[in-house]
């Protein structure tokens, strides 16, 4: 046992080294990625770990291997799990032999996705246990015993932490690496692996009938427990739980719930003994919805009468104010200073160098009137430089396009989709815009890796996540043999190609793919890439700001004229840009 | 009950706020103290504004409220003001004393923000202003700007020095450490200027 300042997901990680794990996969997703990607960082691993290419993919291999024993643990973001929910609902039913942990972590307030949606609502859909942790410690010890847990109930388990547990540290108690090893072995067993009708009837009751063990158990385990100190409670779940604990004043009774399904004789006989109940919880309602029908006469406050937001993420402040207006008095108060105004902007931009930038100037500039459907990706900041029209969800921008592209439109439709998100869910769209004789230009911002999550390797990369070299995939045959007769490959730091080849597709009929490929600058610079800078010659410059307009962070203005600093890494876009020629490399004195 | 010590470290991503943060960690391990801290992780990094919540002494939630920061440390001084409100009215700030412009400022043909206008609106708070690009670069590096405001803000925390600077030695890249341990050294000198002078801007 080690005393650490860790991570969440660091912390996570080691639960389950501690477990052990014999078998990971997953798909990036803030903010989830750092689970795998310190596990496959281990320089001794004695488990398997894989970067699955998509979420479905990636929870029916991590089933496979529960089935054959081992101790399974599958990663992804809230909205991954979507992508994963048609195994996951039947995993239900077919249970495992070995422990299966599905981590699906949501994103309160968005900070890093398109929606706020709760995994605790999968776990009641699909009858799974869940498990919520309120600390990073909890987060620990949790994952770590979910594996026990999965195979005493023989059920897959959600284990669904937040951001704010996922990407806050604490100093954490983490017990040491386990090596016990297991061989996987499938036993054939049609009845519980084949979910034909007379199967899947017999299961679908069984795991019915598991519900009151589960519920039992999770009490008895102590993730939901009770203190009652006054007529008054509150009940919380998750890091509101530890917003709660903060502000909580003496005589105000306390339950914590940290696992699902709850055990409604439990939790009615903690209500029943109050006047008045308040429920704190991000998102989803799952526990005041449980507490509301077991309250009888018990007056309830929650987001259902108003008390407690619906949207975004609590806080302390957030919680002691709830508190005010139902009557509570917290142990502490908070004043609310105003942030100074005026301040200019600073969201995140795409790097100095990025190749997505070039694609997207020069669609503006072939495609005036165009309509830009894209991804879910570092180049979704294209929407800055107004190339982004749309972003729904993984491999939407393929099937948008040719969405609008059949509704009659006459624009042109020109979609950008990254390489690994082509290869996650972008692969059909394209098949059936092709099959139904759309008419659309895709252009796939190719840099080789998945960036936007941290840099993790996926098929184009030429790795595997621990490093193995593989033939990266060819996403020219990819398209040709969904189809596609005109596929393109350019590179994005040759301005005058790229324009050419986009307005050569616009003449085409049907699909047209354009594959712009250049490695992602921060992937290029630390491989040992280096470039060059360019320089402005002030003399030459007329201050006509179009290279600071193209918006790379490398270009400033000093006084009138542009200047170009140290962030330059030299993809020399700028260039082909100044009309006065001004831009050239740099001279060294 | 204790209350916790609580710092916020602002930024823009990529100046190191997550190694700061460990750093302030670690010297809570070393004094056997609990900590809680939360970060700005993902795409939100990618040149934006981010921001490092520690509380030392932190048993609960990892997030400080507004007006009750004791310590802010800020790596830019548009930053420092953009989260001054953060900061409890008897609070230190420790900022960087230079700017980076956003990008969008440019791109939209907007107001430049001026420095001294900036320093002007952050009068009222007490203020260390220290030139910490000029004193990484004097300490061997740019890259440890991060850690010269560590030691420029250590005389406003709750540890000894030894604990922030075995931390550092402990944290920092093997190959770096006697860059870092002149730019600790060099930012404790600096804020010690601070510390015994005006402190108000």
């Amino acid at each position: 046992m080690t005393t650490q300042y860790l991570l969440g997901n660091e912390a996570i990680a080691r639960g389950c080294l501690a477990s052990p794990v014999h078998f990971v996969t997953g798909y990036p997703g803030t903010p989830s990625s750092e689970v795998i990607d310190i596990l496959r960082s281990l320089p001794e691993r004695d488990f398997y770990v894989e970067w699955s290419v998509n979420e479905k993919v990636a929870l029916e291999n991590a089933l496979a291997a529960a089935w054959c024993g081992l101790r399974a643990l599958c990663t992804m973001k809230h909205v991954g799990l979507n992508v994963a929910a048609d195994p996951l609902m039947t995993s239900a039913y077919t249970g495992v032999t070995g422990g299966l942990v599905i981590m699906s972590a949501d994103d309160p307030f968005a900070h890093s996705s398109q929606n706020e949606q709760d995994s605790r609502c999968y776990a009641l859909f699909s009858r799974l246990p869940c498990l919520d942790p309120s600390t990073i410690q909890e987060a620990h010890d949790m994952v770590r015993d979910a594996f026990a847990l999965s195979e005493e109930f023989s059920l897959p388990v959600i284990f669904r932490p937040t951001t704010r547990i996922c990407h806050s540290k604490g100093d954490t108690v983490t017990e040491d690496r386990s090596h016990v090893i297991r061989k996987g072995e499938f036993h054939r067993n049609p009845q519980q692996y084949v979910v034909i009708p007379a199967h899947t009837r017999v299961l679908h009751r069984k795991l019915n009938q598991k519900q009151p063990l589960v519920k039992r158990t999770l009490v008895e385990k102590g993730y939901n427990h009770a203190v009652v100190r006054g007529p008054v409670a509150i009940v919380a779940s998750g890091i509101a739980a530890s917003y709660v604990q903060e502000v909580l004043p003496d005589g105000v009774s306390f339950m914590k719930i940290g696992a699902y399904p709850i055990d409604e004789e439990w939790l009615s006989a903690f209500v029943r003994q109050h006047e008045m109940v308040l429920v704190v919880e991000e998102l989803h309602p799952v526990v005041e919805e449980a507490v509301r029908q077991v309250a009888g006469c018990v007056a309830v406050n929650g987001k259902k009468n108003g008390m407690v937001p619906y949207e975004g993420e609590l806080s302390t402040v957030a919680v002691a104010k709830i508190m005010q207006a139902c009557g509570i008095a917290p142990s502490r108060v908070f004043s609310e200073p105003s942030p100074a105004g005026d301040v200019p902007s600073r969201p995140p931009i795409l790097c100095a160098g990025c190749m997505h930038r070039p694609v997207f100037y020069a669609m503006r500039k072939v495609f005036k009137d165009g309509i830009f459907p894209s991804d879910i990706g570092c180049y979704t900041l294209g929407l800055q430089l107004g190339a982004v029209d749309t972003t729904i969800c993984m491999g939407a921008s393929i099937t948008v396009a040719s969405g609008i592209a059949q509704s009659g439109e006459d624009r042109d439709v020109v979609a950008t989709i990254g390489d690994s998100t082509f290869l996650h869910t972008g692969i059909p769209g394209l098949l059936n815009a092709v099959y139904n004789g759309a008419k659309m230009i895709l252009v796939i911002l190719d840099n080789r890796v998945t960036a936007m999550t941290g840099h993790q390797p996926n098929p184009s990369s030429g790795m595997t996540a621990c490093g193995t070299p593989v033939p990266p995939v060819s996403l020219e045959a990819i398209c040709r043999a969904c189809g596609v007769s005109y596929v393109e490959t350019v590179d994005p730091y040759d301005l005058v190609s790229l324009l050419s080849v986009l307005k050569e597709a616009r003449e085409r009929p049907g699909v047209k793919v354009i594959i712009a490929r250049q490695p992602c600058v921060i992937t290029a610079r630390r491989s040992g890439m280096r470039r060059g800078r360019y320089q402005v010659d002030p003399e030459t410059c007329t201050a006509c700001g179009l290279c600071v307009k193209f918006g790379c962070p490398a270009i400033e203005k000093a006084g009138e004229k542009a200047f170009i600093n140290d962030l330059c890494s030299g993809c020399g876009v700028c260039v082909q840009i100044c009309p006065a020629g001004a831009i050239g490399r740099e001279v060294k004195r | 009950m204790t209350r916790s010590f609580d710092i916020l470290m602002v930024g823009i991503g990529g100046q190191g706020i997550i190694l700061a943060s460990n750093i302030l960690g670690e010297a809570c391990l070393i004094e056997g103290r609990s900590v809680r801290g939360a970060e700005t992780h993902g795409m939100a990094q990618r040149g934006g504004s981010v921001e490092g919540h520690i509380r030392i002494d932190g048993k609960f939630g990892p997030l400080i409220a507004p007006g009750t920061a004791h310590l802010m440390i800020a790596f830019d001084m548009l930053e420092a003001l953009r989260y001054a409100h953060f900061l409890a009215p008897d609070g230190h700030m420790v900022a960087n004393s230079h700017i980076v412009i956003p990008t969008s400022v440019f791109m939209q043909g907007a107001a430049i923000p001026d420095k001294d206008a900036v320093r002007e609106r952050l009068e009222g708070w007490s203020l260390c202003l220290v030139d910490a690009d000029a004193l990484a670069a004097e300490a061997g590096s740019p890259l440890s700007q991060n850690v010269v405001m560590i030691g420029a803000a250590s005389w406003f925390m709750p540890f000894a020095p030894s604990s922030l600077l075995t931390a550092v030695e402990r944290l920092v890249p093997k190959k770096t450490v006697a860059i870092n341990r002149n730019a600790f050294e060099l930012g404790r000198v600096a804020g010690e200027k601070c510390k015994e002078g005006s402190r108000k801007a």
